[in-house]
């Protein structure tokens, strides 16, 4: 139970206690200690009416009895900051949302992108230092070093803690969701609490900013990419849209994602979130009209173009105007750093019957994540089981071109 | 309750530009700090002579040992400063991207001043 309010109420706490204490760190010690309360307190008095509540008010209170001790006279007009706070009327059910204001000052430009990230996870959702570091595969000491820097940073130069004005908001908006979508596709296929964090932040953006058409897109692009998370692994290894199980896609999922997708299109305002989830939508809703999804493509490309963009739009492009087509459109990328361009240029090799391993090798030299080596080693398998059947068949012109793929070794 | 920060302007090394490029320049920069000081943010902005000019001084046991300068190797410097005084880091930013479009394409360093 406990754990359970932690999670959900973790980021809202730190976030008043932040605007009553005008220090990040003063309160992110005051919730903890609150919970910490908590955790003797409750098992014995039993779960408070309101549990958000009753952290706020105890983690106050608290901060305000360490600050009496430890200025004890001295720097009066700290104290009587919080002195004031501490006069507002007690939160019973009501608790003031402050959460809008500490994720623009965690997503602050100003702040390193890693930064930004990594203070983004442990401030709104309580996630600790050791596992922010473990999800992001670096050593603890230096996450702790990230987010002491970002917090000195904040402090220092005064990294404002507010929403910001309607003139900036666009951009600092975009930094927001770029974020959260960076959480959302660093939990990518297998670290689920990173993309069920970013799931939860997306629920709550939208719940504060319920006018943003961007807020709702990102939110559906989640939910749908997330609906097919149990289809995408099996035994550890990817697998593509194509061979899903779609008995494992999870439908409540599937159906809030595809429903706030029409909301955002009865909005007309579409944004870059917001084409990638109707993108989604249409994967969502087999089989895939890819015309669809070209067409898709092209208005992404058009409100926000870069070579990746233009990587995926030629996938669907193989599928409407053919492989050869899609070939000429991938080779015109300058993307030779990245494994997927390479992934798909072998992908489209082979099905114009040419070697597709010069190119899987490229991918494989390209990507450290493991299941995605797994798949890239098994299509090299395939690939050359394909090349030996081909140079067999010129000999004997008898064996199946085609061979079912081997079996998990 | 104001914070003072320092918008130092980094600048290759090397002439300075021609007149007909640096004189509108300097008139804009000098529109902008005027209109800093009627926005009560100006406090102090300079610009310096060339890097080459610069003496560095290190002590060490009792002993001030001098360089010809700059401190630091490269090809950019600071070749000039502004103080501002702002209410937050949004608002110090705002005067540098100001100052950061005045003087395209030289970046501008935004900095917390700790003391004063």
């Amino acid at each position: 139970m406990i754990e359970e309010v932690f999670r959900a109420e973790y980021g809202r706490a730190v976030s008043v206690l932040t605007r009553v204490l005008g220090d990040l760190d003063l309160a992110e010690e005051a919730v903890q200690d609150a919970f910490a309360t908590a955790m003797l307190r409750w098992p014995v008095d039993g779960v408070p009416p309101s549990p958000a509540g009753w952290i706020i008010t105890t983690a106050r209170n608290r901060a305000v009895d360490r600050l009496r001790r430890e200025t004890k006279g001295h720097e009066k007009h700290a104290q009587a900051a919080v002195l004031r706070g501490e006069s507002e009327p007690e939160e019973v059910g009501d608790v003031p949302d402050d959460r809008l204001r500490l994720i623009f000052t965690c997503c602050h430009p100003a702040l390193a992108a890693q930064a930004r990230v990594a203070l983004t996870l442990k401030l709104l959702g309580g996630l600790s230092t050791a596992e922010i570091a473990r999800a992001f595969l670096v050593p603890e000491a230096t996450m702790a070093q990230r987010i002491v820097r970002a917090k000195g940073k904040i402090r220092a130069a005064r990294v404002p803690y507010r929403v910001p004005r309607d003139a900036d908001l666009p951009d600092r908006l975009k930094a927001v969701l770029a974020v959260v979508y960076l959480i959302f596709t660093s939990g990518w296929p297998d670290r689920r609490a990173l993309s069920d964090e970013a799931v939860r932040l997306g629920r709550v953006l939208a719940e504060l900013m319920p006018d943003e058409p961007e807020v709702w897109g990102l939110l559906a692009l989640m939910l749908l990419v997330d609906s097919r998370r149990e289809a995408r692994l099996r035994d550890g290894e990817i697998v593509l849209l194509a061979d899903q199980d779609r008995a494992l896609w999870d439908a409540d999922l599937v159906a809030e994602g595809q429903d706030l997708v029409r909301r955002c299109l009865r909005w007309n305002r579409p944004g870059p979130y917001q084409v990638q989830a109707a993108i989604n939508a249409v994967h969502s809703d087999p089989p895939t009209d890819w015309h669809q999804v070209v067409a898709l493509y092209d208005q992404l490309m058009a409100m926000a173009p870069s070579p990746v963009v233009a990587l995926h739009r030629a996938v669907a492009v193989a599928e409407t105007e053919g492989p050869e087509r899609a070939l000429a459109l991938v080779d015109a990328l300058d993307l030779d750093r990245y494994h997927l361009f390479h992934a798909v240029r072998a992908d489209l090799l082979r099905r114009l019957g040419e070697d597709p391993r010069a190119a899987l090798e490229a991918a494989l030299g390209r990507t450290d994540h493991p299941a995605e080596r797994d798949l890239l080693r098994a299509r090299l398998r395939l690939a050359a089981a394909d090349q030996q059947d081909r140079a067999d068949g010129d000999h004997q012109g008898e064996r199946d071109p085609h061979p079912d793929p081997p079996g998990p070794a | 309750m104001t914070q003072q920060y320092l918008l130092s302007i980094y600048q290759p090394d090397g002439d300075a530009p021609p007149p007909e490029v640096l004189d509108p320049i300097m008139a804009n920069l000098a529109a902008l700090n005027d209109e800093m000081r009627a926005k009560g943010a100006w406090v102090f902005a300079a610009g310096l002579h060339p890097p080459s000019t610069a003496t560095v001084l290190t002590a060490k046991d009792d002993e001030v040992l001098m360089t010809d300068g700059p401190f630091t190797e490269g090809r950019e410097h600071i070749g000039g400063f502004t103080v501002i005084r702002a209410a937050d880091l949004d608002e110090a930013l705002e005067w540098g991207r100001r100052l950061a479009l005045v003087l395209t394409p030289l970046s501008v360093e935004v900095r917390p001043i700790a003391t004063g």
